[in-house]
């Protein structure tokens, strides 16, 4: 096994899965605000429609970041990942039904037209939005925190042990946090009053979201003040991150939607941050006496499944983040009610308007 | 054998079996659209757009369930194996963690983009967004398919500190049983697909004959065209699935003998051995021999060794080997299982293979003229590929039992110490439950898919017409 030194892969695969999980949560993030928010916003199907359109083309590939960041950890870390998979098994499981029931609600919500059908997704999206950030940051919050671990490094004393009152203030957060976050996206990404409306609901958000979050950070840094290896950089991201979130409001209400967004997006950039800065050089904390935290150079693969990986992601993360900017960039059109409320057959409009034409701020599409 | 393993193997078989009816098929068809799409980019023929948003529509339906059961799969190795994961995640993890970066990334960025980007994309660079689409599904198969070669054949690695350490990349991506298992998989879903297209093709068209429309109607261009073109790759894979399979299965005589002994009830070693083509043994898990072996004397020997008396060794002496290499212990798969999954998957792979080839041919003689022959029979075959899609994998996944990893692991020491038979029992009806209603629902939306029919022809419009683009 590695231990620190000349060229510290561990750190650099920890350094890695945190950046995907935090691209999942500022990507996926703005997500679950939507799919929290939508049926709230939208007074009927075609203003539904419209916000849901905000996210349509994209969710799927931001969703691959979770995806990414557990196949990474099971083949960077495979000791971080079987213990927290398995240790916190009702929780992922929850997450994953959530997972399934969101995906599905997205994909299969507008292939029938039925005000029923829409209906019964309608409530299962908010639902699933909302309980994967909720639990994401119950166990995030619980691994920095600290678990019972036996000295194999398996979790201890039952599901019970998730929840505390931290890990559930963490899940709140999350929760309040990307809704807020989802809302200043949608004002960005909406025109014709329904910007307007999701400016709205952000501001009545915003101090929510804020309160919850200063608790948050300050417990947080409290914490890491006793038990972080290296509490500077954990202090460090925490104090940018929660004038970032702190200026999303302000901002939001001086009508600049975008620098709002930028706002939350860089506080949910820092705040992941930080909690992975107070976990490493450990990747599960342990709340045992006698049986030590689990670290980096504990669990880590071998140094040639390190080095091979290291070459695969060198050469393919620049790729995937330049074609993913892409997408964004293809998919920047804002989005109204007047894009979904006659709905034309697609064929109809591609053979009228070929080829690649579009007008400004329409969206693309395909028909159901 | 403790509950909690026998509940873990039960939700790991339920998962993957019916993750693995929509993989296939999702696979298949993107082939399929990006082929119908060329099609019209090609010709510029209108039918074959109408076929390339038709099917695409069918392929989206289904993929959707793809997705959101294939990260249960991944999951749940940490979940319910963690000794499992503890022990391969060097090697196993490696590929599934490419196939996330390489394979799951741009499939789920360029469907977007396919679905949504056809009105903000030029034709050309639309059309790349579909094979795109096909390059990320293929590939995201071969490394999956990488991952469970390796637990089939280890290679590539060295045992250290009681785990299983990789020392080469190369060796995991590229052995020969890879190679063979991928194109296996390839070939298998595009049979999956071209059956699927012929079926929803054969009910096009004899809904079309009954309603009276004749041979120059749009619908008619359009599904004659998809059912002509899904027969010939139908059968052209077909062939390709017998082939690799019978390349396959030598190789697996080689690397795991005891398999292929139950894939072919062969108890006692013999040189030369027959090819099997009825056995029945007594109802039991591992039955000493066979009541009734109807065989072809030298068969197996030509067929595995290409030798008229090839030696093929049997379960008994195999067991007994492994008992002295690996300490007393039972290291046969469940016999009656293997062999009848083996034997189901081979024979669909000949059915399908004649059935795509009498039609080819009953087209080329006589025309359309029997469609209603066509639908019946095609509804008869669109179940066959799924079977023998869950059989190949049921040979794959219990012939290699007790093993989780061949030679190295056993499944019953590889599950989560911390996880109890509650727990297992919680999820496994939880997904069971998840998975029967979204199926439910899948299943409802394709028939609704395939009874709407594709969007109507194009009437002529201007540019004032053209009403504002939509979405989904």
């Amino acid at each position: 096994m590695e231990t620190a030194g000349h060229f510290d892969l561990q750190t650099l695969w920890f350094a890695l899965i945190a950046i995907l999980w935090t691209g999942f949560f500022l990507l996926d993030g703005f997500d679950f605000g939507v799919g929290m928010l939508y049926p709230f916003l939208g007074r009927d199907d075609p203003e539904r429609h419209a916000l849901l359109a905000t996210i349509l083309p994209v969710w799927d590939s931001y969703e691959v970041w979770i995806i990414v960041a557990g196949g990474a950890t099971f083949a960077a870390f495979p000791g971080w990942y079987a213990s927290m998979f398995s240790g916190f098994y009702l929780v992922f499981f929850g997450i994953l039904l959530a997972l399934i029931v969101r995906g599905v609600a997205i994909e299969y919500r507008n292939k029938h037209d039925s005000a029923s059908w829409r209906r019964r997704w309608d409530v299962a999206m908010p639902i699933s939005s909302a309980a994967i950030p909720f639990l994401l940051g119950v166990v995030f919050a619980t691994i920095t925190r600290g678990v019972p671990l036996d000295p194999r490094g398996d979790v201890t004393g039952g599901q019970g042990v998730l929840f505390s009152g931290y890990s559930v203030l963490a899940g709140f957060t999350l929760v309040a946090a990307f809704a807020l976050h989802g809302a200043l996206f949608l004002a960005v990404r909406t025109r014709d009053g329904l910007e307007e409306r999701a400016r709205g609901f952000a501001l009545a958000l915003y101090p929510v979201a804020a309160v919850l979050l200063i608790v948050f950070t300050v417990w947080t840094a409290v914490q890491a003040s006793s038990s972080a290896p290296y509490p500077t950089p954990v202090y460090v991201l925490l104090g940018l991150s929660l004038p970032a979130a702190a200026a999303s409001g302000p901002l939001a209400l001086l009508k600049r939607p975008l620098a709002a967004f930028a706002g939350t997006s860089a506080a949910t950039v820092l705040l992941v941050a930080a909690l992975f800065a107070r976990l490493y050089p450990r990747v599960m904390v342990s709340s045992t006496a006698g049986s030590p935290s689990l670290t980096v150079y504990g669990t880590a693969s071998n140094h040639y499944s390190l080095v091979a990986m290291t070459i695969i992601a060198a050469v393919f993360v620049p790729v995937v983040l330049v074609y993913q900017v892409w997408a964004l960039w293809v998919f920047r059109a804002r989005l109204s009610r007047e894009d979904f409320a006659r709905p034309p057959t697609p064929l109809h409009m591609i053979t009228a308007k070929r080829p690649g034409s579009s007008p400004g701020g329409a969206a693309a599409g395909d028909g159901e | 054998m403790g509950t909690t393993a026998v509940l873990d193997r039960w939700q790991f078989a339920v998962t993957i079996v019916y993750h693995f009816l929509f993989v296939p098929l999702t696979i298949g068809l993107a082939w399929f659209v990006a082929g119908m799409q060329t099609a019209w980019h090609r010709t510029g023929k209108e039918h074959y757009l109408r076929m390339t948003r038709f099917f695409g529509k069918l392929f989206l339906i289904n993929f959707a369930l793809g997705v959101v059961t294939g990260i249960v799969q991944e999951f749940q190795f940490g979940m319910n194996w963690s000794v499992y994961s503890r022990f391969v995640g060097s090697v196993f993890g490696a590929p599934l963690a490419i196939e996330g970066l390489v394979a799951f990334f741009l499939e789920s960025t360029f469907i977007g983009l396919w679905l949504f980007g056809w009105d903000r994309l030029p034709p050309r660079a639309h059309l790349a967004m579909i094979w795109l689409v096909v390059a990320g599904t293929s590939s995201s198969a071969y490394f999956i398919l990488a991952a469970n070669s390796w637990m089939q054949h280890p290679v590539g690695y060295a045992m250290k500190g009681g785990r299983a350490e990789m020392t080469s990349l190369g060796d995991v991506l590229l052995q020969p049983l890879q190679i063979t298992h991928f194109f296996h998989t390839i070939a298998a879903s595009l049979v999956t697909a071209g059956l699927l297209v012929v079926a929803v093709a054969a009910y096009r068209l004899r809904r079309a004959r009954r309603e009276g429309t004749g041979p120059d109607d749009p619908d008619v261009r359009l599904f004659r065209a998809a059912a002509h073109g899904a027969l010939w790759v139908t059968a052209v894979a077909s062939v390709v699935v017998i082939g690799v399979g019978h390349f396959q299965a030598q190789l697996l005589v080689r690397y795991q003998p005891m398999k292929m002994a139950a894939a072919e009830a062969l108890y006692e070693t013999q040189a030369p051995a027959p090819l099997s083509l009825l056995a029945i043994g007594p109802w039991e898990k591992h039955p000493e021999r066979n009541n009734v072996d109807i065989a072809i004397p030298h068969g197996l020997s030509v067929l595995s060794t290409n030798n008229w008396n090839g030696e093929i060794r049997g379960i008994n002496d195999i067991q007994r080997e492994y008992e002295g290499r690996y300490g007393p212990g039972d290291y046969t798969p469940i016999i009656g299982s293997v062999y009848w999954s083996w034997r189901l998957m081979i024979t669909v792979g000949f059915l399908v293979l004649l059935y795509s080839a009498a039609w080819l041919w009953t087209i080329h003689r006589r025309g359309w003229a029997s469609s209603r022959r066509l639908a019946w029979t095609a509804y008869a075959f669109l179940a066959l590929p799924f079977l023998a899609n869950t059989a190949g994998w049921l040979v794959t996944e219990m012939g290699r039992q007790p093993w989780i990893v061949h030679g190295l692991l056993r499944t019953n020491d590889a599950i989560s110490p911390t996880v109890g038979t509650g727990h297992v029992i919680t999820t496994l009806a939880g997904f069971a439950a998840v998975y029967g209603v979204l199926a439910a629902i899948m299943g409802w939306l394709m028939v609704r898919a395939v009874r709407a029919g594709p969007e109507r022809p194009a009437p002529e419009v201007t540019r004032e017409d053209a009403l504002p683009p939509m979405l989904h």
